[in-house]
């Protein structure tokens, strides 16, 4: 009865009710929404580079090593000399190796100087392979193959000609040896969509008529230079992946030891939650913003319960007149409230679902963002049942100011 | 057989607010007697039915309705025992808006178990006496009673006050929401359905003229004495 009731009082009042109920709804799909982002977004994040064992560079901080290798920013402080890249490649246990050199870019995008190995070992989300939306990898000495959002910003496609620029933020160019574009690649959602792939040797290539920080006189042409030899002085860092992954500790420790020069392995997916651990404050930010938005939603559904209080005085002393008891009462409010919070949790991971469903393919190409869609997980169920829990408890103060008013009024409203 | 109402040595003041008190020596209602009560607003008519309906207490005195002792039961008893015997309509604001009219009639009866008990078929026994008070069945039935008239109101209100044939019946002025000529009508039928019911009847009204159908016609000024005002 007393249901039947509360849902009868709710639906007189539909257009309130409706909108306190909607506000709640969206604050409930905003929270899992942003709990579905926050770990999709640490997914993908962890998922930024796998397959690959260690990482090699010369001696810095893991973190930053992970930083210039994998998500091309800042600097490396120093190179790994080609003869130290050698003797990790003839490592017994060390499987395959694939080279980056750094430090120049083009039009804003970094510019990484690799083999072609690169795009067969470097994996992502899970053992993805990077794969050509257009064209091929790299064949000739002034190949290159570009990123998807760079084809995107730049308006790539095969064939065209770009010039890459000396250092990361310089107008010097290398012009006089200009690339040509043999491949665009698909949109991953990692660094290599920002990335100008060229070869190792091109990287040479464009330095060779360098010394120190600027071009010198006896310049030698594109032409010339492919008749030269092209085995670079060092490489910033290194993808290496090992023969056995009971193996891996030995070669870090190998490399970490390696006397002829200080260097450090790191092990990607450790540095990778070292440098979550890091950005993750962004991450409390955003669910404690959610939760803000929650509270608020529901002080809006107690200032309404408020608010309609006055006019429903009436209500309660007749009620009171009938025989209902004050707990009666109290418990009429509180079930208004109830029921409006359960809808609206409901209307809420409706709302998330649908817009999962819906906006889930943009999202993954706007932002390499991939979305899973899974039942809600016990933790949100647990907040789910919680937003009901604190609705229902919160309206206990409007409910209880019910209580004492009829208590008080007695049969009669007085005003 | 016991009275209806017996009240005694009454006195009751209502807190805080405004400075009101009212004192009753003696009143008394016998079982199925009509008694019509006389008071001007601001006479503490509202006041004596809140103290005889048991929603307030009073700080002195007895009040006994059908022979049990309203002072002595605890809260949760006496909402009870009021949903159980006494049936009330007020002058106007009778009804839940949000909630059909027969949903209305039938309210008091889930705060009431034994009156539940007496209705064998309560939809049927709804129109029963909706129809007896002159209502028909399509309004109880399919109206919203947000769409009544005034009239249609106090009687929905009559025929949930009458459901389940409480011992009491206390209305507030129920009549004085009516134009002239439908007070009359009203209260013959209020009067009928609750002698049918066996039902004492309290009403308590400023205008005079309604007296004539009641056994007995008291003057509240004459039973009680009311105080207001200064400290």
């Amino acid at each position: 009865m007393l249901l039947r009731l509360a849902f009868k009082s709710l639906k007189s009042r539909l257009l309130t009710v409706s909108l306190t109920v909607f506000a709640i709804a969206l604050s409930v799909a905003l929270f899992l929404g942003v709990e579905k982002v926050r770990t999709g977004a640490k997914a993908s994040f962890a998922d930024t580079i796998s397959g690959t064992d260690l990482i090699v560079g010369a001696r810095s901080g893991g973190v930053q090593l992970l930083l210039y290798s994998v998500f091309r920013v800042g600097n490396a402080t120093n190179n790994v000399t080609w003869q130290s890249y050698q003797d990790i490649a003839v490592h017994k246990d060390v499987d395959w190796i694939v080279p980056l050199s750094l430090g120049d870019s083009h039009k804003g995008f970094r510019v990484l100087g690799t083999t072609t190995a690169f795009f067969d070992r470097y994996k992502y989300r899970g053992g993805r392979d990077v794969t050509f939306t257009e064209g091929r990898v790299f064949d000739d000495l002034f190949d290159a193959v570009v990123g998807a959002d760079v084809a995107a910003e730049l308006d790539y496609a095969p064939d065209d000609e770009i010039v890459v620029a000396h250092g990361v933020a310089s107008f010097t160019e290398h012009d006089d040896k200009p690339f040509k574009i043999s491949g665009v690649l698909q949109k991953t959602g990692t660094p290599v969509d920002r990335t100008v792939f060229v070869s190792l040797e091109a990287i040479e290539a464009i330095h060779i008529d360098w010394q120190g920080g600027g071009r010198s006189q006896n310049t030698i042409s594109a032409d010339e230079v492919r008749q030269m030899e092209l085995t670079p002085k060092a490489v910033t860092a290194a993808l290496v992946g090992v023969s056995s992954r009971l193996k891996i500790f030995g070669v870090q420790r190998w490399v970490n030891d390696y006397p002829e020069e200080p260097l450090l392995a790191i092990l990607p997916g450790v540095a990778l939650s070292e440098l979550w651990s890091l950005i993750g404050v962004a991450e409390t930010a955003l669910v404690g913003v959610s939760v803000m938005v929650m509270v608020t939603a529901l002080l809006g559904m107690v200032a309404m319960i408020f608010s309609g209080l006055n006019e429903r005085r009436r209500e309660m002393a007749l009620l009171r007149a009938i025989g209902a008891r004050p707990r009666t009462i109290l418990g009429l409010l509180t079930l208004e409230a109830a029921l409006m919070s359960l809808v609206a949790v409901l209307l809420g991971v409706a709302l998330l679902y649908t817009g999962l469903f819906v906006a889930r393919s943009y999202i993954d190409a706007a932002f390499g963002l991939y979305l899973e869609i899974t039942w809600p997980t016990t933790r949100e169920y647990l907040v789910l049942a919680t937003v009901v829990a604190a609705g229902t408890l919160v309206s206990l103060i409007p409910a209880l100011r019910a209580y004492f008013m009829s208590l008080a009024d007695g049969m009669q409203v007085r005003n | 057989m016991t009275a209806a109402v017996e009240i005694k040595d009454v006195a009751f003041a209502w807190r805080g607010r405004t400075k009101f008190s009212l004192a009753v020596p003696a009143f008394s209602v016998a079982a199925g007697e009509r008694v019509f009560l006389l008071g001007e607003s601001g006479s503490g008519k509202s006041t004596l039915l809140s103290l005889i309906c048991g929603i307030n207490l009073p700080d002195e005195g007895e009040v006994v309705v059908a022979g049990a002792r309203l002072v002595g039961m605890k809260p949760a008893a006496r909402d009870t025992f009021r949903a159980e015997n006494i049936g009330v309509i007020f002058q106007m604001f009778n009804l839940l808006p949000y909630a059909s009219p027969l949903e209305n009639i039938l309210l008091p009866l889930s705060f009431a178990p034994v009156r539940r008990r007496r209705v064998k078929d309560d939809t049927a026994e709804a129109l029963r006496l909706t129809t007896a008070l002159g209502l028909p069945e399509e309004l109880v039935l399919q109206a919203d009673t947000t769409e009544l008239s005034i009239g249609q109101q106090q009687r929905v209100a009559a025929a949930r006050a009458l459901i389940g044939r409480p011992k009491l019946i206390v209305a507030d002025e129920p009549t004085s929401s009516l134009d002239a000529s439908a007070q009359e009508a009203f209260l013959s039928l209020l009067i009928g359905q609750a002698a049918e019911a066996d039902a004492s009847l309290i009403m308590v009204s400023h205008d005079r003229r309604l007296a004539t159908q009641f056994d007995r016609q008291i003057d509240l000024a004459d039973i009680a004495l009311v105080t207001r005002g200064g400290s």
